[in-house]
């Protein structure tokens, strides 16, 4: 096994294998700065270049793409707020703070040495854990893959924000969402309203960039101001490394919470980031302000995310399962090479998975040390006004949603969740709670049901289930003493909020809340036509919400001034009464307008005309910036399309004449 | 078009220039030239699958044995169980030979089914080359077999199945089970077959099928080591349309010398009838690319001749297994056969299996 080690090592170090493992590590750090474009869409652009290559170096260059797409997604997330993609969601919350304090430079050099150590300390459990990750794989059946489901959930505890009834409503609404399109246990389609968009439910995407993306962009267009004000980066690079030093228990329990769950086959790892999150919440005892800026809410996430996708490597080589969409497109990739994944991924193939080794903790190390040399100029875009950033932005997230099913819809779809995610921020419902609910829901409806159907409700005896049950009885006794939203901690709840004292103020809060228990009894009127296996989850799921509500809406109506429940950014936000301050809604009617005119015109069309007049209306600039900007955006989607191979959504003028490619 | 921006091109330029060369470009004139052109492969599936797989093995040998030597690039889109994407080539590919689709069992079977999403007519298409699959059932020891010749023990006994889904490639398994009056309990949801081979590997389910190759890498040394005992094979088509033994497994019953076995006597009637539509679109016809109906002969011809001169390439023989599961891609009457033979059912046959479907499972198929 050392020999192999070492052979597999020394196969590696030549210059063409590095060579190719940088080009996968180039491509691999690009994606990931792009908000929203992840490992799929990594992977699909190296896909037609494997042909005929050599197997060490088109796996090197493989891993080297998978490896560091989480180490670079963190750059617009702790800059702009912005996941880089969703395995970084929850590095915002504390990342962005920081950014803004003027501390940027401290909160990436953490997350960078973060995602090194995570990423490395995948490679060592993979080393060590491939070859007896067989049997303890194969114990987590239905019935533990059911509980993990449920300890995933348990985070909605320590997110649910101020008010449990609202956390707890959100994440039924994530459940909701969650659950439509086919049904687990019949196949019967649910909340399609006739609608073929909504057979396959909502892309993971979709709901990512809707709910975490576009709120952020809408937010910093109301200010004609760059991102950061002053020193982009600040000081505190060496900060950073002590930072995680100083934390180095916690970045290596959150790179094993990683490891885990990347590892078992079937929970996939898009929460993995909240997981550790949570977790760091839960545990750091020496002054949390989590939320507001606390540099181990950036540690945790980055080290786990980095370290899942080592977990993840488990499964797809062992079973050929891949855990996630990017393993499942690295699988496609490895049976393109002739190498077929099972038990003699172990035996007579283990050169191979060691490869796989030694390729992803230098990949690793390389990625880190891009990062770091590239912090500097990349964070010189928050000086930039955020207007002149906007267009690249919105017109980059939309060719992001469009990967999801290539079509307009990928695109109304975005819209409308990045309404709903405008609406939840500004009345503080919390947007964590919702997405682990939305992630989550197939992964415990389906389960349930099969635990049941193989176990009936024994399985609720298993030793596997009972210690899992105990693990997530502790998160959510943990979770709910350290409550955290956006603007910090939150336990105990005191009613000192600042707050209008007017019923009339109250008034939008108390509609959005209505709207959302229009928006629940939907769904359980939808699931009332169903059998009992289709309806069940989304009926139970829709009473919980709706009785949440119930105890919510008293509270918003009738609570005394500061009571707990209130909030709404409009009256109390940091910019209100602040000069120059634009509508809550310009942002997205820039969003809207750029999906209306695709639907005439196509998007390529589109964002041609789109590109300039955002420029030049929106941020007054210059002719010559004004074309050389969207040349350079033209040329720049044009590339990526042209290399993914991909026509863009069409409008109706494409359904009457025949324009050639990129306008078809 | 693209072609202005092709790498790719470069590379194929080059190989032309080669083939010309050599003398091996043949009579371009008469015939159908892809020079310079760029062929779109429409996959409706996402990047990663086993046809995104397929499609993306064969694109380069395509472009390498298509005269004038195009660019062939793989498409995806994804979306609607594959039926979008299928309904988009129905909609808008042009009769040039520029535009192809590939299609799987997940193509076939919604329109078998009558699903409402569908909007496209196969017997509308021409046929450029159909790639079968097999694959192997199997259950577990506890239930007492010792090999094929023991399925009788399995009469009495509660079978459990890891089913994708009642309308999924898993409804083959389902209806062939209920042919031979099995008691099966279908526990739905899995993501895949290789997830269900983990649910036979934890001992949650006692009986599963895998492809072939997935079967040979990761089921036979199960077999080996006594934790799984083979039952039979799905089996292949000849060219007269007959249920034969896979030449993979020429030491396993087909599924109707299994039936036999079981009761005596060859499978017919319309359960057979619509266990066999299902069977071919699902295996012997499961993958197939198709051209627009209205495309002239020699583009067709032009197709099938690259299809099959390909498997004289070294890089062909060299993956064809894993990627193809050792069924070799085939081209000409068979595949003609095997696109009637997985693309037809009679009204009352798509009733009764919609009907059980409904009734049984809970079906519905999205009115």
């Amino acid at each position: 096994m050392v020999d192999t080690l070492l052979s597999a090592l020394s196969a590696l170090l030549t210059f063409q294998h590095l060579a190719y493992m940088f080009v996968g590590v180039g491509v691999g750090l690009m994606i990931g700065v792009i908000p929203g474009l992840g490992g799929i869409a990594g992977l699909s652009l190296l896909m037609p270049f494997l042909y005929g290559m050599e197997e060490t170096a088109a796996l090197a260059m493989l891993i080297g793409l998978v490896a560091v797409i989480p180490t670079s997604d963190t750059f617009s997330s702790v800059l702009m707020g912005i996941p880089g993609s969703s395995a970084s969601q929850a590095t915002v919350l504390d990342g962005f703070p920081l950014a803004r304090e003027g501390q940027a430079a401290r909160a990436l050099s953490a997350a960078f040495i973060s995602s090194m150590a995570g990423g490395i300390f995948g490679a060592v459990v993979l080393t060590g854990f491939v070859v007896i990750a067989r049997p303890i794989i194969l114990s987590f059946a239905s019935a533990e893959l059911f509980m993990l489901s449920l300890f995933g959930l348990s985070m909605v505890a320590v997110l649910a924000g101020r008010s449990l009834a609202k956390g707890l409503a959100a994440c039924c609404i994530g459940l909701v969402i969650g659950s439509i399109g086919g049904a687990p246990a019949t196949g019967e389609f649910r909340m399609i309203f006739g609608l073929e968009y909504l057979y396959d439910g909502i892309p993971l995407v979709i709901v990512g960039l809707g709910f975490f993306a576009i709120p952020e962009i809408a937010d910093l267009l109301r200010k004609n101001s760059a991102i950061a004000s002053g020193n982009a980066l600040g000081s505190g690079w060496f900060q950073g490394f002590r930072d995680w030093w100083k934390n180095i228990w916690l970045s290596m329990r959150c790179a094993g919470i990683g490891c885990i769950i990347g590892a078992i086959p079937g929970l996939g790892g898009s929460v993995v980031d909240w997981i550790a999150y949570g977790h760091a919440v839960q545990t750091v005892k020496k002054d949390p302000k989590f939320g507001k800026g606390d540099i181990r809410g950036v540690i945790a996430p980055e080290s786990a995310n980095n370290a899942m996708q080592g977990g993840a490597l488990l499964p797809t080589m062992l079973f050929g399962i891949p855990g996630s969409g990017a393993m499942a497109v690295f699988l496609g990739g490895m049976v393109l090479l002739g190498i077929q994944p099972g038990p003699s991924m172990v035996g007579a193939d283990l050169n191979i998975t060691y490869s796989v080794v030694w390729s992803l903790a230098l990949a690793n190390v390389m990625g880190a040390g891009i990062c770091l040399a590239l912090a500097i100029p990349i964070s010189r875009l928050t000086q930039i006004p955020f207007q002149r950033l906007a267009p690249f932005m919105i017109v980059l997230i939309c060719f992001a949603a469009f990967q999801a099913t290539r079509s307009l819809a990928d695109l109304v779809a975005l819209l409308s969740l990045g309404v709903l995610g405008v609406l939840m921020k500004r009345f503080g419902w919390p947007r964590p709670a919702l997405l682990i609910g939305y992630v989550l829901a197939p992964q415990a409806e389906t389960y349930f049901y099969q635990a049941l159907q193989f176990n009936s409700w024994s399985f609720l005896g298993r030793p596997g289930v009972i210690i899992i049950g105990l693990m997530t009885l502790a998160s959510v006794f943990f979770g709910l003493r350290n409550r955290v939203d956006e603007h910090g901690h939150v336990v105990p709840n005191e009613d000192d909020a600042p707050d209008v004292p007017s019923f009339k103020a109250h008034l939008p809060q108390i509609v959005f809340a209505a709207a959302m228990a229009g928006l629940l009894l939907v769904a359980l009127n939808d699931s009332l036509r169903h059998d009992f296996l289709g309806q069940i989850f989304p009926l139970s799921v829709s009473v919980v919400g709706l009785v949440m509500l119930a105890i919510l809406m008293p509270q918003l109506v009738r609570g005394k001034i500061g009571h707990h429940a209130h909030f709404d950014a409009e009256l109390t936000g940091d910019h209100v009464g602040q000069e120059g301050i634009g509508n809550l809604w310009g942002g997205l009617a820039w969003i809207a307008g750029l999906v209306g005119l695709t639907a005439l015109i196509g998007f390529y069309a589109a964002l041609l005309v789109f590109f300039p007049v955002f420029l030049w209306v929106r941020a007054k600039a210059g002719l010559l910036a004004v074309a050389l900007m969207t040349i350079g955006c033209a040329g720049f989607i044009l590339t990526l399309a042209w290399a993914l191979s991909l026509n863009f959504p069409t409008g109706l003028l494409q359904d009457s004449i025949e324009l050639p490619w990129p306008f078809r | 078009m693209n072609t202005n921006f092709n790498i790719t091109r470069r590379v194929a330029l080059g190989l032309a220039v080669g083939a010309m060369a050599l003398g091996v470009a043949g009579p371009a004139a008469a015939e159908a030239n892809f020079s310079g052109k760029t062929v779109e492969w429409i996959i409706p599936f996402s990047a990663g699958g086993g046809s995104d797989t397929w499609a993306r093995f064969n694109a380069p040998l395509l472009s390498k044995y298509l005269p004038g030597n195009p660019v062939v690039v793989v498409v995806n889109e994804p979306g609607g169980g594959s039926t979008k994407g299928t309904n988009l080539f129905a909609a808008r590919a042009k009769p040039d030979g520029l535009t192809i689709l590939g299609t799987s069992g997940s193509t076939q079977f919604p329109y078998l089914l009558g699903d409402p999403r569908v909007r496209y007519e196969y017997k509308d298409w021409k046929i450029a080359m159909a790639s079968p699959t097999g694959g192997v059932v199997y259950t577990s020891p506890s239930l007492g077999l010792n090999g094929p010749e023991d399925i009788a023990m399995l009469k009495d006994k509660n079978l459990v199945y890891a089913s994708q889904g009642a309308t999924s490639l898993d409804l083959v398994p389902l209806l062939g089970f209920r042919l031979m009056d099995f008691d099966v309990q279908h526990v739905f949801g899995f993501k895949g077959r290789g997830d269900g081979r983990l649910a036979f590997e934890r001992g949650e389910v006692n009986i599963d099928y895998q492809t072939s190759s997935a079967y040979l890498k990761s089921v036979q040394p199960l077999v080996d080591a006594g934790q799984a005992v083979p039952l039979f094979s799905w089996g292949v088509l000849n060219e007269a349309g007959e249920v034969v033994r896979d030449p993979t497994f020429p030491d396993l019953p087909s599924f109707v010398e299994a039936y036999e076995t079981l009761t005596g006597a060859a499978p017919s009637g319309p359960e057979y009838d619509a266990y066999f539509a299902f069977f071919t679109a699902g295996f012997p016809a499961q993958k197939m690319v198709f051209l627009p109906g209205e495309t002239p002969d020699e583009i067709v011809d032009a197709y099938q001749k690259a299809f099959e001169d390909m498997k004289a390439d070294p890089d062909y023989q060299a993956n064809a297994d894993t990627v193809l599961g050792a069924y070799g891609q085939v081209t000409g009457v068979l595949a003609q056969a095997l696109f009637e033979k997985g693309t037809t059912i009679t009204p009352e046959i798509r009733a009764q299996v919609t009907g059980m479907l409904a009734a049984e499972y809970g079906v519905k198929l999205g009115e």
